[in-house]
């Protein structure tokens, strides 16, 4: 027993029935029992205690103080042909504050991220009910790329263009206009968003370099840059450091951190310590619907769904 | 803790046990050992056909080819003295490429476009890629005839000159050219369209994202990301068009000396007829009238550099395309 593996051990406690009460097994008077099914449970959930969030990662930022109300939505449901993917959901998005979507793999959440600026669209078989207002305004309402200059996104794999650092940027102020601006009128701008994502002292001296060269948080950090140079009221992050290492992971949250002052921020996470550090407020979904929706410390520490409190527990992902 | 007894005791686990590392061929099945043999020798017959081919032409080429033969103008004489070089051949197979490919790259790039990016209605999409693939199976001899029997229509007749009668010729550089460019179109489509099939979607996505439009996103990032594409189908393409002998001899008259059609420069040139490496070569070879293998074997072998150069080009430009870090676009790290 002391020297078993933990692959054994594993094995030992994933078979069923775990805890068979052993007596009079085989014994006279009682029937055998079967031997215990051995199977391997792939991403069991951690069989020793499940931690508590706390007890991981950083702590949690400071609470931002809670601006106005940049996005509403109203019973808003997404459907990819018959089947519902996003189901009546209401939720407000205040600027200060970063919104963190959790909830099992195929929940909706990210669906309902791409449909605050109106990517699902491009899938051909969704439709949309319900509405979404951006400052009151009927997001349908507007044109598809100005509101996708004012809900900016940053996706979950960095996809930097294949241009120079600044031509990433410069794209994405670019107006699509004959008349394009040049670069001494781009030039501040971009030095100020790469400054803003925290990415121009490393790349200060080498502006053209192609931003694919770059390391893969600094990819990220580019596509953040992006995102934020037309100065958006709205951040959608999709899982931005799933692809990342732990360092770099870091970093990128304590840029959120930062940037939530000026932007709302809508950020999907499969991993809860992250919604926990990054997290205000803390939006969970199951199967389309929004189970739990409040401050981050409430959702967290004292769920009012048992479904969240699985979750939230590690007992199902 | 408490364990069922009937579980057997648990022991660790052990590293997986190694090979035998002394595997060779004597412990294979006979069938296997046969076909390890036959496809090295597939591999190696190929190298040596390659290479036969190649240092055939080099040693009968660099025999006869000078410095002379390369600048001096072809003469009409049976006399192999004073029949002069083939320089008009050269400049012959230049210019055809050329006219083939300037036609063919931004016909083949915007079809790729189309069909990649909108391929609406999906019927018409089908039909456009089933054409590419009908003209890329056509035989060269058949684009040809039908290139003739198009261009002799009056319409076309300021492509070539109009005889006395009023007649047609239909015989010029632009119509083998414009002929060519449909042997040199299904490759840079075809380049074309994987380059673009293999840019992921998310990168297409980043940009919609950004507000901006689709033809934005293909004028800023998926033409830049798909041109070392573009550029090896083109290379290709030319490749193709430069080594073609039947449009030459059918749509350009294969004659020796290239003929403008006017004093005109330029114009002229491009509307009279002339002759590619390749139709020199047919023309002086046994096979043909001239019977000057000597400068027949110089300029095949002139014609294999160009090719073979043209072929070093693609991979040059696929190589420089994964150092510029477009491949990783492409693969969607």
């Amino acid at each position: 027993m002391i020297d078993e593996t933990r692959e054994a051990r594993e094995i030992r406690e994933a078979s069923e029935p775990p805890t068979v009460p052993t007596a009079g097994v085989g014994g006279v008077g009682f029937p055998a029992l079967p031997p215990p099914v051995r199977r391997i449970v792939v991403d069991s959930p951690p069989t020793v205690a499940a931690p508590t969030v706390a007890d991981h990662g950083l702590a949690r930022t400071a609470r931002a103080a809670s601006g106005p109300e940049r996005m509403t939505l109203d019973t808003l449901s997404v459907f990819y042909g018959p089947k519902a993917a996003v189901k009546d959901v209401s939720i407000g998005i205040r600027q200060g504050e970063v919104l963190a979507l959790i909830g099992p793999s195929g929940c909706g959440k990210t669906t309902l991220l791409r449909t605050l600026n109106r990517l699902t669209e491009l899938t051909a078989t969704a439709r949309r009910d319900g509405t979404i207002a951006l400052d009151g305004r009927d997001i349908d309402t507007l044109e598809v790329t100005e509101l996708r200059r004012r809900v900016a996104m940053v996706f979950q794999q960095p996809n930097p263009f294949p241009m120079s650092i600044f031509d990433n940027v410069a794209y994405a102020l670019r107006e699509q206009a004959m008349k394009r601006p040049g670069k001494s009128v781009l030039e501040p701008l971009v030095v100020d968003a790469l400054q803003r994502a925290g990415l121009y002292d490393e790349v200060r001296d080498d502006l053209d370099r192609p931003a694919l060269r770059l390391s893969g948080g600094q990819q990220q950090r580019l596509c953040i840059a992006r995102a934020i140079a037309t100065r958006p009221e709205v951040l959608l992050m999709d899982e931005p450091c799933s692809a990342l290492d732990p360092r770099s992971t870091a970093v990128i949250e304590e840029l959120i951190g930062e940037l939530r002052n000026e932007l709302a921020i809508v950020i999907v996470t499969h991993n809860l310590q992250q919604a926990y550090r990054v997290g205000d407020r803390v939006a969970f979904m199951y199967l389309g619907d929004l189970v739990e929706y409040g401050p981050t410390e409430q959702v967290f520490g004292a769920p009012r769904a048992q479904r969240t409190r699985d979750y939230v527990g590690g007992a199902f992902g | 803790m408490a364990v069922a007894p009937q579980t057997e005791p648990l022991r660790p686990i052990r590293p997986p046990r190694k090979r035998r590392v002394n595997e060779s061929l004597s412990t294979w099945r006979w069938g296997d050992r046969i076909a390890f043999v036959l496809c090295w020798a597939s591999g190696i017959a190929l190298c040596a056909i390659a290479g036969g081919i190649v240092l055939y032409m080099a040693f009968k080429g660099l025999q006869y080819l000078s410095f002379e033969l390369l600048t001096a103008r072809p003469q009409p004489s049976a006399d192999q003295k004073a029949s002069g070089g083939f320089l008009d051949p050269i400049i012959g197979t230049v210019v055809l490429t050329v006219i083939g490919i300037v036609i063919a790259t931004p016909i083949a790039v915007a079809t790729a476009f189309w069909i990649v990016e909108y391929g609406r209605p999906s019927w018409l999409a089908r039909a456009v890629e089933s054409g590419i693939e009908v003209v890329a199976g056509t035989p060269d001899i058949v684009i040809a005839i039908f290139g003739l029997a198009l261009f002799q229509q009056g319409i076309f007749s300021l492509l070539s000159f109009t005889a006395q009668g009023g007649a047609v010729f239909g015989r010029s550089f632009l119509t083998a050219g414009a002929m060519m460019s449909l042997i040199a179109l299904p490759m840079v489509f075809g380049a074309t369209r994987e380059g673009l099939q293999s840019v992921s979607a998310h990168v297409r996505e980043a940009s919609y994202a950004l507000g901006k439009t689709k033809i934005a996103t293909i004028r800023r990032v998926l033409l830049p990301s798909v041109k070392p594409n573009i550029s090896t189908g083109a290379a290709l393409g030319m490749g193709r068009i430069a080594g073609d002998t039947a449009v030459v001899v059918v749509l350009l008259g294969a004659t020796l000396r290239i003929d403008p059609e006017s004093s005109f420069p330029g114009v002229g040139l491009l509307r009279g007829t002339g002759g590619t490496l390749t139709s020199y070569v047919y023309n002086n070879s046994s096979a043909g009238e001239g019977n000057a293998k000597e400068k027949a074997y110089a300029a095949a072998f002139v014609l294999l550099l160009i090719v073979i150069g043209l072929n070093f080009a693609v991979d040059a430009i696929a190589k420089r395309g994964a150092q510029t870090g477009l491949e990783s676009t492409r693969l969607g790290t």
